[in-house]
């Protein structure tokens, strides 16, 4: 009989169960907080549908009569599968569900009803085998242990260390173990007759919830497939930033924090228009120094010129650059351009890097991403541009990316200013690029009279966006894209950050 | 040490960071960083001093100079930057510390360089020529406008994003806790900014500023005088101003810059903090000058100015004034040589607190002088490195980083001036002992040890940094004992403060406590000050910096 069991590992059983019960519950609860906000309301409402759902549990439980040991075990391995899944399925359904509360609510509710159903089921068949009162003390004092256990293990130790996703699936498995063990310690109460069933569906559901936690990363990167509605072909986070490639059937695409840095269609347009002005202008520059653009792409342009001798690529994230040298669809894209033994990549933070001592460099091609934040932003101050000026000769010439001045013309002509602010020459011009729309860029020297080029020589049998009329038209400016009057960004006040944040935000 | 005189892990906690703490574990090491020091200011050397030690020593060696500089924090280096500005080299300067720079002094470690105390500078308004000269001399200030405004140079101009707030789990931009903020709230806020803007645009009948940096160039006009008479928390009061968020605010300043709380800041100098950095109605708060190291950067260039006249590790402990026949007389113990050393001079410039005074000049209350009203407060600074920024929900790590439920100051990222914005950094988190002066005494906070510090550091930053356990490297704390002069109600405008900074025979004062409020500012002017009253009687002042009021 049951009582040759030890009785503790039953109440071991009523911790567990318990304890599960409770993560399910506060993982619902933060989750909502993550994605709706508001964490007082998301917590009330959590609490309070679970607790009903409890209720609704527990008054089920009297219209069971049969079979009580695997109905038992039944509700726990479906509690595994619901509660291990809640936060894949909530994050998921968060991505592409409009009414995402239901799920929610519907989750804890199942959640609720059968962690409802398991004490009264557990004490129903332990009351054979005990005393009433010791039985209900007893149960009642291990649920509540396992309730401490719960809250006192997920702020210290899950939340922080394993996340979400992981305790939620983890806490399944242990739900899905207790199932699974009960076919064992509850073996004299079940019959004989799919025993072996109920043991291939316990191991079933571990499995699958031990497959989950491995997989959990690509979990999210599916969830980001779904967010920007292509294939992810590359997923990784740096300390810097995540970067995600995707594949559609135009070409692929490059992503820095869902940000948008290139589309292997029509890149050659930017990047043509980046670096052959600047080149030109520059005469037969020897030395070039690259900015950011740790994909490559502006290297390959700059590389078509003859006269060069040496590249320095100064980009924060060898996460970055990692992909442009070894993922091949990025390495036929920048034509193996880091590779080549005339350049020289540093992974460090340019900021800095401009502050040290540097032989000067004869053209600069500066490729950061758009002025989204504060640690990007530093990069465009009158105190950067001071510096860079440092390290270039006299009669260099540097070509910026500068957004799009359709879109964000305070942010453009910003960053003009404060070249200008620095004591650059500075032209405006701009091109079309599908994917990006109208885009703004710039050229600027140290010198006074900074010559726009007319003439691409051989150089546009390499080419294929730009010809001399084309190159000429680049700094012919539309109606719609002229100057305006603007505050110079400094590093006491960023107000560029400002001004892109106004500008672009709701558009991308 | 009687038991009743430790704290336990929960009290300490509940004291210093709030009553979410009570429920605390009783013992929780395991979350200690790997390592880190404790150090005091020399609080058994001055504590020995203090208590008459000094009766038994006699120096036998004695060295005769011109004037002796006693204390080199801020307003001693000054006076002997002063000194040698005016091409006067005769002088020696001794304190006794092992490193000069009093509260403004910094530390470096494993390549990073930060503060342990004061930590910016407002930029100086054209009046405060001392401070211009100095900034201008250290290539901070790079020119001055038509009108004798200084430019500063970007480098040193806090860089942006200055300031966020954490409150209710989110980091906010700025100071002022704004999120969720009511109508009401706004106006309160709008009509005291137009308060204070009114100060600040306001001149009195000389056509003084009524609060300027340094407060001696201010006005002293009955109307300024009379603020002095209310604490912060009763000027509030009056206005009707009872927004939780702007009491908040004014509560963060007051102990940000005079480590007390508003009950028992003079309204003087809460209203001072806010006015004397607005040049008029209209103008944004004047922007800030800092450093990674904070004013450490100040301490080493004047350090570097009169390197061969300091003497560090001279624990002074009696100075007698001379006569018209007799040299004044400065008694030190050199803790280098554990030998007592004396000095022989025409003047001395004394430029330690004022509490020490009574113990170490002779005759100072025979002189009808009182310092007992200059009261002094106790700090915690704490410098936490880690390995990584710590995860964050909201706003981006700024210079400041203030967390709203906690009565800490928060911390300041050292790197940020450096403008790097990744990777390793050292947090100077802040804590004064604005409240708690009876829930746990200066001898309490003396006992405690290295592993109780940096617990109540490590809880505090957890609330807003959950993750922080996992990048602490490392946390060193120091006790400031008397660390800053508390300008409480009455205290500022009072005949004592007002007295101190006159000559008594051949010592001058020199030192922030004059000014009743604890600046870099206000520490400079004295010391150059001091320095120019002795320049004169010595008849060698060649232009001076400061004007002395009359009145």
């Amino acid at each position: 009989m049951l009582n040759r069991a030890p009785l503790f590992l039953l109440y071991l059983n009523v911790l567990a169960v318990a304890t599960c019960g409770l993560i399910y519950e506060l993982i619902a609860g933060t989750l909502a907080s993550y994605l709706l906000g508001d964490s007082v309301t998301q917590f009330s409402l959590v609490i309070g549908v679970y607790l009903s759902a409890l209720g609704v549990g527990a008054w089920f439980s009297q219209y069971l009569h049969q079979g009580l040991a695997r109905t038992f075990i039944e509700v726990e391995l479906a509690l595994a599968l619901v509660g291990g899944l809640s936060a894949p399925l909530l994050f998921v359904s968060f991505a592409f569900v409009q009414w995402f509360q239901l799920v929610l609510f519907g989750t804890v509710f199942v959640i609720g009803t059968l962690v409802g159903l398991e004490l009264p089921l557990l004490m129903r068949i332990l009351k054979e085998h005990l005393d009433f009162s010791d039985l209900v003390s007893r149960v009642l004092t291990f649920d509540y242990i396992g309730a401490l256990l719960a809250s006192l293990l997920f702020p210290v130790l899950l939340v922080p260390y394993l996340g979400l996703m992981r305790t939620s699936l983890v806490f399944g498995v242990l739900n899905a173990l207790v199932g699974l063990w009960g076919t064992y310690l509850l073996r004299p109460l079940l019959t004989k007759r799919g025993l072996a069933g109920l043991r291939g569906r316990a191991f079933l559901v571990v499995g699958l919830l031990v497959v989950g936690i491995i997989k959990a990363d690509t979990l999210t990167t599916w969830t980001e497939e779904i967010i920007l509605g292509k294939a992810v072909v590359h997923a990784k986070q740096t300390r810097f930033q995540r970067i995600v490639v995707t594949n559609n059937r135009q070409g692929f695409q490059l992503y820095l924090n869902g940000h948008l840095q290139f589309n292997s269609v029509d890149e050659y347009r930017y990047h043509e228009a980046l670096v052959h002005p600047a080149m030109m202008a520059a005469g037969t520059p020897k030395r070039v120094l690259v900015l950011g653009g740790g994909d490559g792409l502006a290297v390959r342009e700059i590389l078509k010129h003859d006269g060069v001798e040496s590249v320095t690529l100064v980009d924060i994230d060898p996460g970055m650059t990692e992909i442009a040298t070894q993922l091949p669809l990025v390495r036929d894209l920048n034509e193996d351009s880091l590779m080549d033994e005339k350049v020289t990549v540093i992974n460090t933070d340019a900021f800095v890097w401009v502050g040290q001592e540097h032989e000067p460099f004869d053209a600069v091609v500066i490729d950061f991403p758009d002025p989204g934040s504060y640690s990007v932003g530093k990069l465009y101050t009158t105190f950067f541009y001071r510096r860079l000026r440092q390290i270039i000769t006299a009669d260099a010439v540097v070509s910026i990316q500068c957004t799009s001045p359709l879109v964000a013309g305070q942010s453009y002509w910003c960053i003009l200013r404060t070249m200008e602010e620095a004591g650059f020459n500075v032209r405006p011009y701009c091109t079309a690029v599908p994917t990006f729309g109208v885009w703004g860029f710039a050229l600027a020297s140290p010198q006074g009279d900074l010559v726009v080029p007319m003439q691409l020589g051989k150089l546009e049998q390499e080419l294929s966006f730009l010809n001399d009329s084309m190159l000429a038209n680049l700094f012919e400016l539309p109606r719609d894209i002229q100057p305006i009057e603007t505050e110079i960004n400094q590093l006491n006040n960023q107000v560029l950050v400002r001004y892109y944040d106004e500008e672009w935000r709701g558009r991308e | 040490m009687a038991e009743s005189e430790k704290l336990n892990r929960r009290q300490l906690l509940t004291v210093l960071l709030g009553s979410q703490f009570a429920h605390s574990v009783g013992c929780d090491m395991s979350k200690l960083p790997p390592v880190g020091e404790l150090e005091h200011t020399s609080f058994d050397i001055g504590h020995l001093l203090r208590d008459g030690v000094k009766k038994a020593i006699r120096p036998d060696v004695h060295e005769d100079v011109g004037v002796t500089i006693v204390g080199g924090g801020i307003a001693g280096l000054a006076a002997a930057w002063r000194f040698k500005r005016a091409g006067f080299n005769d002088f020696v300067l001794a304190e006794l510390e092992r490193q000069p720079g009093g509260t403004a002094r910094s530390g470096s470690r494993d390549g990073f360089k930060f503060p342990w105390g004061a930590h910016y500078i407002p930029v100086p308004m054209a009046e405060n020529h001392a401070l211009i000269e100095l900034l201008s001399e250290m290539q901070v200030i790079q020119a001055l406008t038509k009108g004798g405004q200084p430019q500063v140079s970007e480098e040193f101009l806090c860089r942006e994003p200055e300031e966020r707030v954490f409150s209710e789990g989110r980091w906010y931009e700025g100071l002022y806790p704004g999120h969720g903020a009511s109508q009401e709230d706004l106006r309160q806020l709008a009509a005291f900014r137009e308060e204070i803007d009114r100060w600040a645009e306001m001149r009195d009948a000389s056509g003084r500023r009524m609060f300027a940096i340094p407060m001696a160039t201010g006005s002293n006009d009955e109307s300024v005088r009379k603020l002095d008479k209310l604490s912060m928390e009763q000027w509030l009061d009056e206005r009707g101003w009872d927004s939780p968020r702007l009491r908040w605010l004014v509560d963060y300043s007051c102990r940000d810059d005079y480590g007390l709380s508003p009950d028992r800041v003079s309204a003087w100098a809460g209203v001072f903090y806010f006015a004397a950095r607005i040049a008029g109605m209209g103008n944004e708060s004047q922007e800030v000058i800092t450093w990674p190291e904070g004013n450490g950067r100040v301490v080493d260039y004047l350090r570097g100015v009169g390197d061969d006249k300091i003497r560090t590790g001279l624990a002074v402990f009696r100075v007698k004034a001379g006569t018209n026949t007799e040299s004044s007389q400065v008694a030190a113990f050199d803790t280098n040589t554990m030998k007592p050393i004396g000095f022989r001079s025409q003047q001395v410039v004394f430029a330690a607190p004022q509490m020490m005074a009574k113990y170490v000049i002779d005759g100072f209350s025979a002189s009808g002088r009182d310092s007992t009203a200059f009261r002094y407060g106790s700090w915690l600074v704490a410098n936490v490195h880690i390995k990584d920024r710590p995860e964050d929900s909201g706003f981006p790590m700024a210079w400041d980083n203030v967390i709203r439920e906690s009565r800490s100051l928060g911390y300041v990222t050292a790197t940020h001036q450096t403008g790097v914005d990744y990777g390793p950094t050292v947090l100077t988190w802040y804590y004064p002992f604005a409240d708690v002066d009876a829930a746990i005494t200066r001898k309490q906070m003396m006992n405690l040890k290295w592993a109780d510090w940096a617990d109540v550091v490590l809880s505090d930053l957890r609330r807003a940094h959950p993750d922080i356990d996992t990048l602490v490297t490392r946390v060193d704390v120091m006790c400031w004992g008397h660390a800053m002069i508390q300008p409480l109600p009455g205290f500022v405008w009072s005949p004592e403060r007002e007295q101190a900074s006159k000559p008594l025979g051949p010592i001058h004062f020199a030192g922030t406590d004059l000014s009743g409020v604890a600046l870099l500012e206000e520490a400079f002017f004295h010391g150059v000050r001091a320095a120019e009253e002795i320049l004169a009687v010595r008849g060698i002042l060649d232009q001076p910096l400061v004007e002395i009021r009359n009145d």
